[in-house]
C-alpha cells in the first residue's frame, strides 16, 4: 500500500469521524429540544405569553419575566455596545503595542472566564449599594453589560484583525486620516463579525441567572416596568420615558428556575413551556445576527 | 435638510424626556426572604392585589438569611424566614434602627423518606436518626443493620437538602442537637425534586426533605413514621401529616415559619392592609400550596400581635428552637 493511499484513506476516516460528531451532538440537542417541547406544548399558548405568575400552575403567565427578559437585554446593549466596540477599536487601532497594551488585552482576556456570579457580587457592591440604584432594570443592565463587555470587545478586536492591513495602507495613501480610515473602511468591513460576536455576547446575557439572583431580581412581580413609550389625548400625543429603568423585575431564567423546584406536577409544564419561549428569543437573536451579517458583507467592495 | 430633521426629533425626544418626571407614586410593597415561605406570600400577593389593584407588591427568594440582611438595611418592608431570627441579624438590625414585629404564618413538616421498595423500615426514634446523620458517623455507619439488629445487611444511600438551606438547619438542630451538624457524605441537593428522584430510585436509600414534596409524590416514596420517645406529645412513632403537625404531636421534624414586618413599615396604610389580608386568607392559601396551617386560635393571636404593634421576637432572638407549639409561645407574650 502505497503512502498515497494510505494518506487518502486516513482522509476519509477523519471525515466520517468528523460527521459522526457533528451528527452525535445535534441529536443531542435534538432530543433534548424535542423532550422540553412535548413536556411543554400544552401550555404554550397566548394566555401564557400575557398573563402574571400565579401560584395555580394553570393560570401562571410569564408576561413579567419576558418583558423583563427584553428590558434587561436593552439595557445592556446601550451600555454594552458602545463602551466594547470603543474600547476594541482603541486597542486594535489607536494603542501603541506595547508592554501595557498587551497586559490590558491578557486582563480582558481573563474577565471573558470570569465566573458570572462574581459580577453579580459586583454589580451588587457597585450599582445596587454604591451608587443606590436599588434593584432595578438599570442596576440589571449594567451588570450585565459588565458581563459581556470582555466578549464583546474580543470580538471587535478579532473582526478589525481580520481585515488586510494593505485596506488600510491605501486608505492612508489617499490622504484619509486615521478616524476616516476607521470609519469608512473598517468599521463597515468589520461590522459584520462584530455583530456576530455581539448577538453571541447578548445570547450568553440572556441565559444568565446567578448574577441576577445576586443583584436581587425578584421572582413573583405581577406588573411592569414603565413602558417607554406612553399615548396621550392631546399634543404631543407621544411622550417616551425611560423611567421604567429604575423599576423592579425579573427576568425568564429566574422564573423557570423557581418553578422548577416547586413540587407541584404543573409547574414542571410551565417550566418547559418557558424554556420554549427562552429559546425562541435566543433564536430570534441568533437569526438576526446572521441576517445582519449577510447584510454588511454583501455591502463592502474594495 | 435631512440632519437638521434628525436634530430636532432628537430634541423632541430629549425634552419629552425631561417632562416627564411627574408620575402618580404608587403604592409599592417590598418582600424578600425564605425561598420556604415564598410560595405562601407569593399566593396571598396574587389574591391581595386582586383585592386592592392600586397596591404592587413584589416577593423575592433571597433565602433567610439574606432575606434578614436586606430587611435590616431598611431596603424591605417585610422579610419571609423559615426560622426565626439569630442574634447576629438582630444585631445588624438593632445597628440600623430597624424594629419588627414576627408573626407567624405556617406550618412546615419535615418529612423522612425511604424507597418503596424498602420493607424493613416502619418507623425510626429520634436516637437511630442521630445516629444516622451526625458528624461522627461519616464513613462509620455505612450500612442499615448498623441502625437496628434486624436491618438487612446493605449499604445505606443517604439523601438531603445543602448547607445552604434553612430545611438543612432545622433538621441537623432537631436531630443532632446543634445547627449545620451533619455528616457531609451524602448526596445533597438544594433542589427537593432531586431528592424525591434520588430516593425514588434507589431501594436502599434515606433522605429527608419538606412534607408539601412528599404530598406531591405519594406513589414513589413511604413516609418514615418518627418516634420522639417522649409520650407527652403524642406516643409511640407518629407519621407527619395535616393533623398531626397542627396538633404538634409530629415533633421533633415540623416548625412554624414567619413573615417579620418592619414597624416603619407597619405604619404605611397599604403594608397593614396587607399583613391583616395575610393572617386572615393564609389558612386556606396555606393549604392551597402544600404547607400546613396554625391553628385558628394562633391566628387570631398573631393579628392581635400585629394590631398592638408588639415588636421582637418570641424566641427571644436566638435563632431556630426544636419542638415549640405557636399558640403556646403567643399566648406567653400577653
Amino acid at each position: 500500500m502505497s503512502r498515497k493511499i494510505f494518506s487518502r484513506r486516513l482522509d476519509k476516516i477523519f471525515k466520517i469521524l468528523g460527521i459522526s460528531f457533528m451528527v452525535f451532538s445535534l441529536l443531542v440537542l435534538l432530543v433534548l429540544l424535542i423532550d422540553v417541547f412535548l413536556d411543554g406544548k400544552s401550555r404554550l399558548t397566548w394566555g401564557f405569553l400575557t398573563s402574571f405568575p400565579s401560584r395555580k400552575p394553570q393560570q401562571a403567565g410569564i408576561l413579567s419575566a419576558w418583558v423583563g427578559s427584553v428590558w434587561i437585554m436593552i439595557t445592556t446593549a446601550i451600555f454594552a455596545l458602545p463602551l466594547g466596540i470603543g474600547a476594541g477599536i482603541y486597542l486594535e487601532e489607536y494603542a501603541r503595542k506595547n508592554r501595557l497594551t498587551k497586559f490590558i488585552e491578557i486582563n480582558i482576556a481573563n474577565l471573558a472566564g470570569v465566573p458570572s456570579i462574581i459580577y453579580g457580587l459586583l454589580g451588587l457592591g457597585l450599582f445596587v449599594r454604591y451608587l443606590n440604584l436599588d434593584r432595578s432594570v438599570l442596576a440589571g443592565g449594567l451588570t450585565l453589560a459588565l458581563l459581556v463587555l470582555p466578549i464583546i470587545i474580543l470580538s471587535t478586536q478579532q473582526a478589525l484583525r481580520a481585515i488586510p492591513f494593505s485596506i488600510r495602507e491605501a486608505s492612508y495613501a489617499v490622504g484619509a486620516t486615521k478616524w476616516q480610515t476607521v470609519r469608512h473602511q473598517l468599521l463597515p468591513a468589520a461590522l459584520g463579525n462584530i455583530m456576530t460576536g455581539v448577538i453571541l455576547a447578548m445570547s450568553r446575557a440572556i441565559g444568565e441567572t446567578a448574577p441576577l439572583i445576586t443583584i436581587g431580581a425578584l421572582t413573583y412581580i405581577a406588573f411592569l416596568p414603565q413602558s417607554p413609550i406612553i399615548f396621550l389625548k392631546n399634543f404631543p400625543f407621544v411622550r417616551f420615558s425611560l423611567k421604567g429603568m429604575f423599576d423592579p423585575f425579573t427576568v425568564l431564567p429566574i422564573q423557570i428556575f423557581n418553578w422548577v423546584s416547586r413540587p407541584q406536577k404543573g409547574f414542571f409544564t410551565n417550566a418547559a413551556a418557558g424554556i420554549i419561549v427562552l429559546l425562541c428569543l435566543t433564536l430570534i437573536m441568533n437569526i438576526s445576527a446572521i441576517l445582519l451579517r449577510h447584510h454588511y458583507q454583501g455591502k463592502i467592495r474594495w | 435638510m435631512k440632519k437638521r430633521i434628525g436634530l430636532i426629533t432628537l430634541a423632541i425626544v430629549v425634552v419629552n424626556f425631561f417632562l416627564t418626571g411627574a408620575f402618580s407614586d404608587t403604592k409599592l410593597i417590598k418582600i424578600d426572604g425564605s425561598s420556604t415561605v415564598f410560595p405562601i406570600t407569593e399566593a396571598v400577593a396574587e389574591e391581595f392585589q386582586k383585592q386592592y389593584p392600586g397596591i404592587k407588591v413584589m416577593v423575592g427568594i433571597s433565602g433567610t438569611g439574606g432575606g434578614f440582611k436586606r430587611f435590616c438595611r431598611a431596603e424591605t418592608d417585610i422579610s419571609d424566614a423559615s426560622r426565626p431570627i439569630k442574634p447576629k441579624e438582630v444585631e445588624l438590625c438593632k445597628e440600623n434602627n430597624i424594629e419588627y414585629i414576627e408573626v407567624p404564618v405556617a406550618y412546615d413538616g419535615l418529612a423522612v423518606m425511604v424507597n418503596p421498595q424498602n420493607t424493613w423500615v416502619d418507623y425510626l426514634t429520634v436516637k437511630e436518626l442521630k445516629k444516622i446523620w451526625e458528624p461522627s458517623s461519616q464513613g462509620v455507619i455505612t450500612k442499615w443493620s448498623q441502625i437496628r439488629a434486624g436491618f438487612p445487611d446493605k449499604e445505606i444511600h443517604l439523601f438531603g437538602p445543602g448547607t445552604d438551606s434553612g430545611t438543612f438547619d432545622y433538621f441537623t438542630e432537631a436531630i443532632c442537637g446543634k445547627s449545620g451538624a451533619s455528616r457531609g457524605d451524602y448526596t445533597a441537593s438544594e433542589d427537593d425534586n432531586i431528592l424525591v428522584e434520588g430516593i425514588a430510585s434507589d431501594p436502599f436509600a434515606l433522605g429527608y426533605f419538606g412534607l408539601a414534596y412528599y404530598e406531591q409524590n405519594k406513589d414513589k416514596l413511604k413516609i418514615v413514621p418518627i418516634d420522639d420517645e417522649d409520650d407527652t406529645n403524642g406516643k409511640g412513632a407518629i407519621a407527619p401529616s395535616l393533623e398531626t403537625v397542627m396538633d404538634s404531636t409530629y415533633q421533633p421534624l415540623s416548625r412554624p415559619i414567619f413573615i417579620y414586618i418592619s414597624t416603619k413599615a407597619a405604619k404605611k396604610d397599604e403594608v397593614k392592609k396587607f399583613v391583616e389580608f395575610y393572617l386572615k386568607e393564609a389558612k386556606k392559601l396555606v393549604v392551597e400550596v402544600g404547607y400546613i396551617p396554625l391553628p385558628d386560635e394562633a391566628y387570631k393571636a398573631a393579628l392581635e400581635r400585629f394590631q398592638k404593634g408588639i415588636t421582637g421576637s418570641v424566641f427571644g432572638g436566638k435563632g431556630a428552637k426544636v419542638g415549640v407549639k405557636m399558640e403556646e409561645l403567643l399566648r406567653m407574650e400577653k
